[in-house]
């Protein structure tokens, strides 16, 4: 009973518009089931499924703004809530940087909502990590991973007339593979909306093959070196630029989006040609919710041709203050998290070894941590299957190494691209990039 | 869109620094509501029981129950402008129990009888279960009931009952401080918790417990537009488990450093730290950029506490040593072996490192973890040598003991408790030594002041640190401020390269306030005391660039 139909939704969302006395108000309900299985040492952890909705008020008058919440609909509860935000708002100081709300807005239908993620049940998840366990769980291999799946909906409507509804639906699974003897370890990770999509038994083998081959790995120096990014490891690193995406940290000069004398970098050429990195919320593959933070609908926006910075995401205050119409981020998550699709290339993985004469092969990336936010420069290892390629062939699983380098950099020193694919909600490519700065070796497996 | 998005969205509409990156698990409450009294602890003996009874009616054979109410206040500006005020309270209870051999977990916000009641079923049916994929059952340490008792953090000011607009008037003058000094930007904040929290479990205790933590926190930035570069500087106070009092700014309470300003101990001067901060912001924009090599650093404790957290206090949670979190956070270099041999050297015979959570002031400081066992120190490193590990109940049995550390703790009703880092602490020198005396011994060092970035391999080998503030060491003496500093090591080289640690007048606490781990992720607040310390000969490198 958590997904409220639109029609349910919109009801309950006019009868608390009705009880407001302030000068604007807005309400959203967000409702969903989140389940989760984790296991590890070749057994179940812990398991568990959520119920939730929560309505949530917010109260203006003037430029001051309450909030308050509840999670029970009926009308009692609902009155209360609202007087509650009122009460709030009236105690609250002004926020100067107060937009008036949004009125009716026209949000298309996005493809967020699968019914077989919504149909996921304790069992397909117990038979998920049963099945990987006993993949991966025979003889010397111990699998550990979790599946987190959710299905609900949001709803947001305000006292200007704004109306909106979506579903969605995610299932994100990860899985660790390790040798008993500790010396080998592998990894793969997947997300998807709709829960067809996910092969479990192929994402476990895959981990399995990364542990068995990465093995007793060896030491090579630390220094620059050719790299082949998988998607996953690739991903972790561009979800680090897209960030930075924001019109006002480059207008108030504390981004790498800033220009020398004020301004942004707008129109310059900050990356490779061959780098277009583009958002667009009715993507089949990457679906995101229609509205931003703001409420202002998401559209498809070229932030990056071929290297050069297109566009910067302005909130409406920003907007406002600087004269120019607003712009919305691409992701569920303000300036992080997924939605950008990165141009990519025909090479496959593959491909990419055969031309390397001397290089590594990456997994993934690990504990990246950001050194200088001026030029983006990010310090982070390497995990869970690191390997030496010599002469166009993998020749040893290599020991993790430490990086120190720039996604700004990287992308000036692309050797070649494949197909992109779905890595945290964006479509990433699997890259080759020369000169990557490793600067020391971990002995962690 | 997932439910942590929404929670992010919310967020972002009220005020992104508040919120980023932390859960608000509460309903939005007004201030006043924060200061009514929860549910009177005779009320939670009852419904505790009722569940107690319930669970093992229906075949459990241990049960544990918590009654949470958890509070919050977070107060957030920038500039001369308020961003966000929330305070938020969630009220449940999370019921454990083991069946069958085999743990289960259910929790309701209908705490109410029929809802515990119904809740305990729901836990021994989940036991149950998860009973068919169990390989070996649990076992507990034995734990003999405490009765009916309390414990209480030692605040002297509740930082609820301060008024909103005086949080708000002191965070608007650190803005104002700092923009009067150069600062072009400043973000502060002042978060407050208070969790109150009753534990009954069939071993016969019945504890309440009501704790506080606050963490006044900024950043300041200064901007050179024409050259196209800007620093921040974060406040260097640490959170604390405190109440308001930590904002008192007692002159006892600050400690000149060798720098020459002041660092503070178990009270904050956060206007004067940010005065310091904006002159410091902008002297870090034409710091001279550091010339790559060895040098014998001499670590503020203000810093030193995350390295400590990172390479000394999760490579020893029995956990992750064990492989529970090898999928998420990694497993341990410190495996059972190292341990098991006695001799394995962690550090240099200098390094005394404790676990405890009965330190005053600290952000562990409680009186029983959330498995209700009595909190206590104990040995983790001793004379350099790995002596311990932290462990909970049903960890302790592979320890070969029959008491549990207790440092379980679960970050909401919500949440099932689970093996937590408690305050790891590195022990003062016992010969009196200040960090001015520390310092004029070192011939070509670096003074590391502050949380800088920090990263570390997923079984804490390798480790990568930079700070807030560098200052070189020459023959003794500070010369000037440094930039694009900082160090990389491995855990075992790093400690076994100590070689000084100043006395207990320097010691001081490094705290952090949201501490992640497991899948679905717990946050969890930890503090780390140290002396400065003198590290000789680590890697430091440059970390300028141009792009």
């Amino acid at each position: 009973m958590a997904i409220l139909t639109k029609e349910e939704a919109k009801k309950i969302i006019d009868k608390v518009l009705s009880y407001s006395k302030a000068d604007e108000m807005e309400v959203s309900i967000f409702g969903g089931k989140t389940g989760n299985i984790r296991y590890a040492r070749n057994t179940v952890n812990t398991s568990g499924e959520t119920n939730e909705i929560r309505l949530s008020v917010n109260s203006v008058f003037g430029k001051k703004v309450g909030s308050s919440s509840t999670n029970e609909l009926d009308d009692a509860s609902l009155k209360k809530v609202v007087a509650r935000a009122e009460e709030i708002a009236m105690l609250a100081p002004e926020n100067p940087e107060y937009m008036p709300m949004l009125g009716p807005q026209v949000y298309p239908e996005t493809a967020t909502f699968s019914s077989s993620t919504d149909k996921i049940t304790p069992e397909f998840r117990a038979n998920l990590a049963s099945d990987s366990i006993q993949v991966s769980g025979g003889g010397n291999l111990t699998a550990a991973g979790y599946l987190e799946d959710f299905s609900g909906f949001t709803a947001m409507g305000n006292s200007k007339g704004q109306f909106g509804y979506n579903t969605s639906t995610s299932v994100d699974f990860s899985i660790t593979v390790r040798t008993s003897d500790g010396t080998g370890s592998g990894y793969a990770i997947r997300d998807f909306n709709d829960v067809n999509l996910l092969n479990s038994k192929e994402v476990t083998s895959i981990a399995m093959q990364k542990a068995q081959a990465s093995a007793n790995a060896q030491a090579i120096e630390p220094g620059k070196y050719t790299v082949i990014l998988e998607p996953t490891a690739a991903g972790d690193l561009l979800g680090l630029l897209t960030r930075g995406f924001d019109a006002r940290s480059a207008d108030e000069g504390r981004s790498y989006m800033s220009k020398k004398g004020g301004g942004t970098r707008i129109g310059e050429k900050l990356f490779d040609e061959r780098v277009t990195i583009i958002s667009d919320p009715f993507n089949t593959e990457i679906p995101t919710s229609p509205w931003d933070g703001d409420g202002l609908p998401k559209q498809k926006t070229t932030w990056v041709e071929n290297g050069v910075v297109k566009n910067l995401a302005y909130s409406r205050y920003w907007a406002e203050k600087q004269g120019v119409k607003p712009l919305s981020s691409a992701g569920g998550r303000g300036f992080g998290g997924g939605g950008y699709i990165f141009s990519g290339g025909d090479e496959s993985i593959a491909d990419m070894i055969k031309s390397t004469e001397r290089g590594v092969l990456v997994t993934r990336f690990w504990y990246i941590r950001a050194v200088d936010p001026q030029t983006l420069l990010f310090t982070g290892l390497t995990r869970d299957g690191t390997f030496y390629i010599e002469n166009g062939q993998i020749k040893f699983p290599v020991k993790n190494f430490r990086f120190n380098e720039s996604p700004i950099i990287m992308l000036n020193n692309i050797e070649a691209m494949g197909k992109p694919q779905r890595v945290g909600g964006s479509l990433i490519p699997p890259m080759k990039i020369r000169d990557f700065t490793f600067t020391s070796l971990s002995d962690a497996v | 869109m997932k439910r942590r998005d929404f929670i992010h969205l919310s967020g972002m509409g009220l005020g992104a620094l508040a919120t980023s990156g932390l859960v608000m698990m509460g309903n939005p409450v007004s201030a006043e509501q924060l200061l009514e009294p929860g549910m009177d602890p005779a009320a939670k003996k009852v419904l505790s029981d009722i569940a107690l009874n319930a669970a093992r009616s229906k075949g459990a054979t241990y049960t544990d129950v918590r009654i949470g109410r958890y509070l919050r206040q977070n107060v957030s500006t920038r500039e001369k402008n308020v961003q966000n005020i929330s305070n938020s309270e969630t009220f449940g209870v999370g019921i454990r129990v083991i069946a069958n051999g085999t743990w289960g977990f259910s929790a309701t916000s209908d705490v109410t009888p029929d809802g515990i009641k119904s809740c305990a079923e729901t836990a021994v049916a989940i036991a149950k279960a998860n009973s068919k994929l169990q390989k070996e059952p649990v076992v507990l340490a034995p734990e003999s009931g405490h009765g009916e008792v309390t414990w209480n953090t030692p605040i002297k000011k509740n930082a609820m009952e301060i008024p909103v607009k005086d949080k708000i008037d002191l965070l608007l003058k650190v803005n104002n401080s700092a923009m009067e000094n150069g600062a072009a930007f400043v973000n502060s904040a002042l978060f407050v918790i208070n969790e109150q929290k009753y534990f009954a479990s069939t071993d016969g205790s019945y504890i309440d417990q009501d704790i506080h933590r606050i963490w006044p926190t900024f950043s300041v930035t200064a901007v050179n537009k024409g050259a196209g570069g800007f620093r921040s500087r974060q406040a260097l106070s640490a959170p604390m488990g405190m109440g308001y009092e930590y904002l008192d700014g007692l002159a006892e309470d600050k400690i000149m450093n060798p720098a020459g300003f002041n660092s503070y101990r178990n009270s904050y001067d956060m206007v004067e730290d940010a005065i310091n901060a904006a002159k410091h912001s902008k002297e870090k924009i034409t710091a001279k950029s550091v010339i790559p090599g060895k040098y014998d650093l001499v670590l503020d404790p203000d810093h030193l506490g995350l390295t400590i957290h990172e390479s000394v206090g999760h490579p020893l949670e029995l956990d992750r040593v064990l492989g529970y979190e090898a999928n998420y956070a990694g497993t341990s270099f410190a495996t059972l072996d190292k341990w098991k041999s006695g001799d394995f050297k962690y550090g240099s015979d200098k390094v005394n490192i404790v676990a405890d959570k009965t330190q005053p002031f600290s952000l562990g400081n409680t009186g029983y973890d959330d498995e209700g066992v009595k909190c206590k120190e104990w040995d983790l490193i001793k004379n350099g040598i790995l002596v311990n590990y932290q462990a909970i109940r049903d960890q302790v049995k592979i320890l070969g003991e029959n008491e549990s550390n207790g440092c379980a703790f679960a970050d909401n009703w919500s949440s099932v408790q689970f093996q937590r880092m408690p305050n790891v602490s590195l022990k003062p020198g016992t010969e009196k030594l200040s960090s001015a005396e520390m310092i004029k011994n070192v011939e070509k060092g670096i003074y590391i002041l502050g949380r800088g970035s920090y990263s570390i391999d997923q079984q804490r080998y390798n480790f990568q640190f930079g700070g807030q503030l560098f200052y070189e060491i020459k023959d003794g003496e500070i010369t000037g401020m440094l930039e694009d500093v900082a160090y990389q090591s491995n855990t075992q080289e790093f400690w076994n390269s100590c070689t000084q640690i100043c006395d207990k007048d320097d010691y001081k606490f490094f705290g952090s306030f949201n501490d992640g781990k497991g899948q679905p992720s717990q946050s969890s607040a930890v503090s780390h005391g140290s002396s400065t310390t003198r590290f000789d000969g680590v890697n430091v490198i440059n970390t300028g660039r141009n792009i």
